[in-house]
């Protein structure tokens, strides 16, 4: 416990902004609040909207769970969970299952989420038509008036350039029949699970000053063409750790001779799998060989 | 076949009436008490010098500008409505149904990152459009109407001519089947032998299509060409209008008659 900060890192008046935002984004479902980012203690793209999103909805009872990529034990999850550890004094957590809070990037976890969590993703753009029309002024105004043409303009453009729609990440989701919205940069395997889940998924961009909000059982439609359908892709293999077969997988290259192996990008779901018994081509020597 | 019907039922009433329109940038005067009215299937020229108040009106028309004074009244699916008062969303919904606005400057209307197909599919798109096989026939279809071949469909206008560009553009804005035109100098930064071609599509287009089309230019020989009646502008305000014939044959005002001695004879 390390009380020379105010719980959480940030001081009360900033949570109690960033609350507001977070309450108004749950209210209008896909619609980026603009909120007073503060500086963090790292760097902008390692996840400071996410952090300040965790540290307003943070109370001393949570526990927290954070995640890079699906994985528990990267720098970045690594880092984030021990600043909330030493800031907050949180109890933590890598089991989906036991958290309260999970701070994510790039990932929505494989266990299904409960009422009552809350997903946090960091976002580094929170605006989907950003790439295509690079003015602020004028892509605000196409959400107020629901001109979303531009949208499928990218994916008509992805289809005539290869044949299917590309975009494997960052696929954007039109919630509740009115905004479109970027979910991060989650592989488009993961969109299915934004729609309808129970937890409350908080999205925040600290660099771009925007919070947006799915509350729990909210529709989102990923985009598509009627002959184009949307299919949430991944890699066409097994774990070869615990052998699951629907769960998002990393290739992951082991040699220079180009051996690979795919592995489950969620490390707690992969773990629950290998304690529960599975063993996938290559789990064998952790389980003791 | 509708804009046929267009032509024959709705001849008495104007697609757009312009009353008493004024738009003032601060002391200046943009274009001042300008009315007129445009039947269907009317093609109107605006001439006059630079600085004369032809884009700003142009502008004022399109909904690009808000005037100052004045009523613009279109003649929607709903009735006659004055575009000035509606709100943005309907206004922008009438730009990308009923309206089209082609720019002097290809790279002003089409996006430049995107491919001739996503150019003219955009407005289909905007519109509602969500097949992309329909889409996609669509945009071949127009590209070919607009004199591009076919397998330029994935090219980026970057890579076309300028004269391309400005048909592209021109395919662009007619995918939806607009009634009325807004065009601001369209043959402007084109050489001669390009205008030309141009021009004869942009006729063939108009009659085909039955279009009503606003041309803004300074070229006389584009409205002898294309426009049914004229307008001529300086400093603001309209000093002469009629068909363009009358009006280029035999300029009443000083102004006109300076304009049309300008003109060199080849």
């Amino acid at each position: 416990m390390a009380s020379e900060y105010n719980f959480a890192y940030l001081d009360e008046q900033t949570k109690r902004m960033i609350r507001r935002a977070i309450l108004k984004g749950v209210a209008i479902p896909g619609y980026q609040v603009p909120f007073a980012s503060r500086e963090m203690p790292m760097p902008y793209g390692w996840g400071t909207g996410g952090v300040q999103v965790t540290a307003a909805c943070l109370v001393p009872e949570d526990r927290l769970k954070v995640i890079d990529q699906g994985a528990d034990d990267t720098t970045n999850a690594v880092s984030i969970r021990r600043f909330f550890q030493r800031t907050a004094g949180v109890a933590v957590t890598e089991a989906t299952a036991d958290a309260t809070v999970i701070q994510t990037r790039h990932r929505i976890p494989e266990t299904p989420l409960t009422e009552g969590q809350i997903l946090v993703y960091q976002v580094p753009i929170p605006e989907p038509l950003r790439f295509l029309e690079p003015r602020e002024t004028e892509t605000r105004k196409m959400h107020e008036l629901e001109d979303y043409g531009l949208m499928h303009v990218k994916l008509y453009e992805d289809i005539a350039r290869h044949g299917q729609i590309a975009t494997a990440y960052d696929y954007p989701v039109k919630v509740e029949g009115r905004y479109v919205m970027d979910p991060s940069p989650i592989p488009k395997f993961d969109n299915p699970k934004l729609a309808r889940n129970p937890a409350i998924q908080l999205f925040g961009a600290g660099r771009e000053q925007r919070i947006y909000a799915l509350p729990p059982y909210a529709e989102a439609v990923s985009l598509d063409f009627d002959d184009y359908p949307f299919t949430a892709s991944k890699a066409d293999h097994q774990c070869d750790l615990c052998d699951a077969s629907g769960s998002y997988l990393d290739e992951v290259i082991t040699d220079d001779q180009g051996s690979r192996m795919y592995v489950c990008s969620d490390t707690d779901f992969c773990r629950g799998r290998r304690e529960a018994g599975h063993v996938g081509r290559l789990g064998g020597g952790e389980a003791g060989q | 076949m509708k804009d046929l019907d267009i032509w024959t039922s709705m001849k008495t009433q104007p697609l757009l009436s312009v009353q008493g329109l004024s738009k003032f940038y601060g002391a200046r005067i943009g274009c001042d008490a300008v009315s007129f009215d445009l039947y269907p299937g009317e093609v109107l020229g605006i001439v006059g010098e630079s600085g004369s108040g032809k884009s700003t009106l142009l502008s004022c028309l399109a909904g690009h500008l808000a005037p100052d004074t004045g009523k613009v009244i279109f003649d929607t699916v709903d009735g006659p409505r004055d575009t000035v008062v509606m709100g943005e969303a309907e206004r922008r919904r009438l730009a990308r149904t009923d309206w089209a606005y082609v720019h002097q400057n290809p790279r002003d209307g089409l996006r430049m990152g995107v491919s001739a197909g996503g150019n003219v599919g955009e407005r289909l798109m905007a519109v509602g459009a969500r097949h992309y096989g329909d889409i996609r026939a669509q945009a071949v279809d127009w590209l070919g109407r607009v004199e591009i071949a076919a397998d330029r469909i994935d090219d980026r206008p970057s890579a076309f001519s300028g004269g391309m560009q400005q048909r592209l553009q021109i395919a662009r804005n007619l995918v939806t089947g607009p009634r009325l035109v807004f065009m601001d100098e369209p043959t402007g930064g084109l050489d001669v032998s390009v205008q030309a071609r141009l021009l004869d599509l942009l006729r063939g287009l108009v009659r085909e299509m039955g279009l009503s089309a606003i041309i803004v230019t300074h070229d006389l020989a584009v409205v002898r060409l294309l426009a049914d009646r004229l307008m001529v502008m300086k400093g603001g305000y309209v000093v002469e209008q009629g068909l363009t014939d009358q009006v280029l044959d035999d300029p009443q005002h000083e102004y006109t008659q300076l304009l049309v001695s300008s003109v060199l004879q080849v």
